[in-house]
């Protein structure tokens, strides 16, 4: 089997001297999703973080098309095509929605205008709200604002840390089919979710970690279908 | 009873002395506001920054004026502004190179590098006192009026006299032209809205690709060159005197504290605040009372409520009053 587009293999690492992370595998193909979940503290925004670059890794590799990015800064990476929206802090509250589009676009000299019109599309709501400051907006606005700001350096890879944290049922489904779209466009996903049954549901892999290892590796549908998961993960 | 009289000692002796005043302020509190909002420090060397670039500029006015060059009715000094800017920007970069970069490699915390500051400030401070002495500095030249008192009178034939000196309205106009160039700077090209998501989100700017080296270098660049355009129109309203510009750090920190740090608006808004505090609270209100109360009610006193040694309290006590009932300032900046 071919390699995956981003994979980050054998991840073993943590911010100090504890490991957080053991030997744990997450990979997402082109224009799929994929699903990180598991309980509180299995290491999931740990495993992102790892990915993204912001951890430095004591075992394992990162790799991005076939390359070695273990190395990179989060930086570089973002300039080799990797996008992040963290979970908390994802958007600039005292500037503008456009100004948040702009900034993400900040490393790109060309002409920013198509992509923030595809950004407005994805999100209508962004567009009339384009003048107001992204911190007036609501929770499930700036999460649009945060994804948006990520879409800009039209990234290859959209790396999104519990998008839908904090926002109503309604806005989560909302969120969801616009991430489904972004996957349409060719663009990868790896997320982390807390809403474990919904993300299964529109995730093409799903990884369940537990205690920074991979306890359950399978497809979205497999892992809902699977009674064991159902049972110690999914409540039922 | 005569309110015209009254108003026009009012604006001659309060308003525009204030309004001068409050815009030196603002210049120095824009400085001060835009390193807290980038660098997350306050940095105690502003003050002698501003001495340093006043210095620089005062010694090359003198060098234009024994060649003979002037600025016609305006004075030398704004000849030598940009020189002395420039010369400010290169001590304050080369500051940041050795001393400050070290601790921000470091992460360093906000408190250490105040302290960093301070020391900064130490050292600058000997260097001005160096450069030109301690003594205290003229260098105001060419017309020294716009409207003299005098002139007023004839003109209006009021008893009072208004009158505008050329450094206020100097100070006024410059202060206008490059507020409004900041805030264009700020609002409207690449680097300024970099500078700005550098200092709302330090991470996301990161993520984002933004350099944070350019971001502090051009923030630097530019509050030097406020720095020196407020203390050498403050120099040419005033004096020059080291220990003077000093001082000015209290005010100035109390107007961006006020405005609330980290927020250019807040700055400004802080400046005429303050200044407008310490000239009302030091100015001797018997005559424009003379003029407005009826003769029985008319003051025996001077009606000073604060004698002018005093003016720094006035900073001190507002910065009190902020920080008790209003942390973040007037424009909800960054608590500290």
């Amino acid at each position: 089997m071919a390699e995956p587009f981003l994979i980050g293999d054998a991840m073993t690492g943590g911010y100090g001297a504890v490991d957080i992370l053991h030997g744990c595998t997450v990979a997402v193909e082109k224009g799929q999703i994929a699903v990180i979940v598991g309980p509180n503290g299995a290491g999931k925004s740990t495993a992102m973080k790892a990915v993204f670059g912001m951890l430095k890794l004591r075992g394992g590799k990162v790799r991005l098309g076939g390359e070695d990015i273990t190395g990179l800064s989060p930086q570089a990476r973002v300039a080799k095509g990797m996008a992040f929206v963290p979970q908390t802090h994802n958007i600039f509250t005292s500037m503008t929605v456009e100004e948040n589009l702009e900034m993400g676009a900040f490393l790109r000299r060309d002409d920013i205008r198509p992509t923030m019109e595809q950004v407005y599309e994805l999100f209508p709501i962004l567009k009339t709200k384009r003048r107001q400051a992204a911190g007036e907006l609501s929770g499930g606005q700036r999460q649009q604002v945060a994804v948006g700001r990520a879409l800009m350096t039209q990234p290859k890879v959209l790396m999104l840390d519990e998008p839908t944290a904090g926002v109503s049922p309604i806005v989560m489904d909302e969120l969801f089919d616009r991430i489904i779209e972004v996957a349409r466009t060719g663009i990868s996903i790896l997320m982390v979710e807390q809403n474990a049954r919904q993300a299964l549901e529109i995730a093409d892999k799903g990884y369940v970690l537990v205690q920074g290892a991979n306890r359950y590796t399978d497809t979205g549908k497999a892992l809902l279908a699977d009674p064991e998961v159902r049972r110690t993960f999914l409540g039922g | 009873m005569d309110f015209l009289n009254a108003l026009i000692a009012f604006l001659n002796f309060v308003a525009v002395p204030a309004v001068a005043y409050g815009a030196q302020l603002a210049l120095g509190a824009l400085g001060v506001t835009l390193i807290y909002g980038i660098l997350r420090f306050s940095n105690f060397a502003h003050g002698d920054t501003m001495a340093f670039g006043t210095a620089i500029a005062i010694i090359l006015t003198w060098g234009l004026q024994s060649a003979g060059i002037g600025f016609g009715p305006l004075p030398t000094a704004l000849l030598a502004l940009p020189v002395a800017i420039a010369v400010t920007v290169g001590l304050v970069l080369l500051t940041d190179r050795v001393v400050y970069r070290f601790y921000r490699r470091q992460k360093a915390a906000p408190a250490i590098l105040v302290i960093v500051s301070l020391g900064v400030m130490f050292v600058m401070n000997g260097i001005v006192r160096l450069v030109i002495g301690v003594e205290e500095q003229n260098f105001a030249d060419g017309e020294r009026f716009v409207i003299s008192a005098g002139d007023f009178k004839t003109a209006t034939g009021l008893a009072e006299g208004l009158a505008i000196k050329t450094t206020q309205a100097i100070t006024v106009v410059t202060a206008v032209v490059v507020v409004a160039a900041l805030f264009w700077f700020l609002q409207k090209t690449r680097t300024g809205k970099s500078m700005r998501a550098f200092s709302d989100n330090e991470d996301l700017a990161l993520l984002s690709g933004i350099n944070p080296d350019r971001v502090v270098q051009v923030t630097w660049i530019i509050a030097a060159g406020l720095a020196v355009i407020a203390g050498v129109l403050y120099g040419l309203d005033k004096s020059f005197r080291p220990f003077t510009y000093f001082q000015l750090l209290l005010p100035i920190f109390a107007a961006a504290i006020v405005g609330g740090l980290g927020n250019p608006i807040g700055a400004i808004a802080g400046g005429f605040v303050i200044a407008f505090s310490e000239v009302i609270v030091t100015y001797a209100w018997k005559k424009v009372l003379t003029y407005v109360l009826p003769d029985s009610l008319a003051p025996d006193g001077l009606v000073q409520l604060l004698s002018t040694d005093y003016k720094l309290a006035v900073s001190f006590v507002i910065l009190i009053i902020v920080l008790l009932f209003a942390p973040t300032g007037l424009f909800k900046g960054k608590s500290v």
